[in-house]
């Protein structure tokens, strides 16, 4: 398909007298602050028109406003279900700026909780497409699930959703005793879900007469449209930006980016449920092999008063030395990617040299994916819209910034 | 397909590409965005990542800059960025939503928060800025973030 097909297809269209607009929203119309334009000829969906930027806080403009790394606890408000995969990235790009690795034991903790929280944004994304087709046992399994997770977290960051564990040269804590039984316990339950999963709903006649063709994206249409996350690759593209080598330490693990040929909506779900295996069997592999030693590096340990240095090495705890804050970021620029449950999302430091970036930008998952409310519907009925809206795991904070 | 094919095409165009490790750098005038941008989506990169525009009061210009990234496996880890400056009392670069769909609402994201004019986008209407937004367009420097004194009444 050419560009200008694709392009036509894209663009908002007002329609004659014949069409009818609904609005759905501002209010929760199912995931919540935004607003769609619906546009009806008859049953058929002609058009759509997302309106987004209902919860639109500039963040990009904040983060320059403040020293380099309060942005961390900044940027995580855009995907609060999913804090450590959305500020990686942030990290990543003050790493490179800075000039600083972090020891191999923080990657290992990194990777462990990153796949922590891409279980449970994936399982509210699952829950959510449960309760679009008004599968309200789904939404309430997946949501309560999602605790163990979230209390797992909160056992090894000290938070429940608020983690800021990922700092640059290394992470803020180390693994709390009795951690790796608790997680693998974790694991059992969770395998044993996902089954019951499958026969509740995966299978469930009235969810598959739902999902199953709906909403279909070919593998050229995704590509140039740039989508991201399962949504790609339930089109059969293998793309996924742990895949890059950049962060974490999925190059030395063994796990397998699932794909799906058919592009439809229950595809979408289903690559979910994947994932949350394979995030299973990196955590168990992390769990084992993970090393001794610093979790943060070497140069910023020094920074730390020596009085306090011992007690902080021994207990794994780091509290922030304050020359930590005022860091001095050196001139240049940098980019960093990194897989989120919902998709890559992207980082643009610019630094002038001083304590506060120069200009930050982030372009979410959610963003990438906005196009697809316009793409996909037009056509289907309109009892498939919140379908395909629920298929998406669209997150609007996370695309208004 | 290859960034040795797209460093060569691109220096044949005269131009002067920068490979910075994770990024393939090369700054163009506005005339010569779209052309680039072709050579780009020839060379495999079938989509944006990023549009952005850098307010640089000091120099009075601004630069967009334009990430595009590849789905392909030879390109994954290299994205390619082009940069364009335009004056800042008159900020307009063409559209590129031709070149690349996913332009759509990078290039009305850019134009609502830092004013760029991207000539020929079909909708270059408020997008997170509310409709009857005025002033001056809030990525910009000359834009001051309020902030709110703390008050303590004490008895």
């Amino acid at each position: 398909m050419s560009s200008s097909v694709m392009k036509a297809r894209l663009l908002s269209r007002e329609g004659d007298e014949s069409v009818y607009e609904v609005f759905i929203g501002p209010q929760h119309p199912a995931s919540g602050h935004m607003r769609f334009i619906v546009r009806l000829q008859g049953d058929v969906i002609v058009g759509v028109d997302p309106d987004i930027g209902w919860v639109h806080r500039t963040m990009e403009k904040l983060a320059e406003t403040k020293e380099a790394l309060k942005a961390i606890p900044l940027f995580e408000r855009m995907t609060i279900i999913d804090s450590q995969n959305v500020t990686i990235g942030y990290v990543r790009a003050l790493e490179k700026l800075l000039g600083v690795e972090p020891p191999p034991r923080a990657r290992y903790l990194r990777t462990l909780l990153s796949e922590m929280n891409r279980i449970a944004s994936h399982l509210y994304g699952m829950g959510l497409s449960g309760i679009f087709v008004n599968h309200s046992t789904m939404f309430m399994w997946c949501f309560g699930d999602r605790e163990v997770w979230i209390q797992l977290a909160e056992e090894l960051t000290g938070a429940r959703l608020t983690h800021a564990y990922s700092i640059p040269g290394g992470v803020r804590r180390d693994l709390p005793q009795g951690f790796a039984e608790k997680a693998r316990k974790a694991i059992r339950y969770m395998r044993r879900r996902l089954e019951e999963y499958r026969k509740i709903f995966f299978d469930n006649p009235q969810v598959r007469a739902r999902y199953e063709g709906v909403g279909v994206l070919k593998s050229h249409e995704a590509r140039r449209l740039g989508v991201v996350g399962p949504n790609l690759r339930a089109s059969g593209v293998r793309y996924d930006a742990r895949l890059l080598g950049d962060y974490g330490v999925y190059d030395e693990l063994d796990f397998v980016v699932p794909t799906a040929e058919e592009g439809d909506a229950m595809a979408r779900l289903l690559l979910r449920g994947e994932e949350i295996r394979q995030s299973m069997r990196i955590i168990e592999q992390v769990l084992e092999r993970i090393p001794e030693g610093p979790i943060l590096a070497e140069k910023y340990l020094r920074l730390i008063p020596p009085k306090l240095r011992e007690p902080a090495l021994k207990e794994g705890r780091i509290k922030f030395p304050g020359i930590f804050a005022n860091l001095k970021i050196p001139e240049g620029e940098a980019v960093a990617r990194a897989e989120m449950g919902h998709g890559e999302i992207f980082y643009h430091v610019v630094s002038d040299g001083s304590k506060k970036p120069y200009r930050v930008r982030v372009v979410t998952p959610s963003f990438r994916n906005v196009v697809l409310f316009r793409y996909l519907p037009p056509g289907h009925r309109f009892m498939d819209f919140p379908a395909i809206y629920g298929s998406l795991d669209y997150f609007p904070p996370e695309s208004d910034r | 397909m290859s960034v040795e094919d797209l460093l060569r095409r691109l220096e044949e165009k005269g131009l002067e590409p920068v490979d910075r490790g994770d990024v393939v750098s090369v700054a163009v005038e506005p005339h010569a965005l779209r052309e680039v941008a072709e050579l780009l989506v020839e060379e495999g990169y079938d989509h944006l990542a990023s549009v952005e525009g850098i307010d640089r009061p000091g120099e009075d210009v601004i630069e967009v800059v334009y990430h595009a990234e590849s789905y392909s496996e030879e390109l994954w880890g290299k994205l390619a960025e082009i940069r364009v400056r335009v004056p800042r009392g008159e900020p307009r670069v063409p559209s590129l939503i031709d070149v690349w769909p996913n332009a759509l609402f990078l290039e009305r994201e850019t134009w609502d928060l830092m004013g760029v004019v991207f000539e020929g986008h079909p909708e270059l209407r408020r997008l997170l800025m509310p409709p009857d937004w005025e002033g001056p367009p809030p990525l910009r420097k000359d834009y001051k973030v309020a902030t709110e004194g703390v008050f303590v009444v004490v008895e």
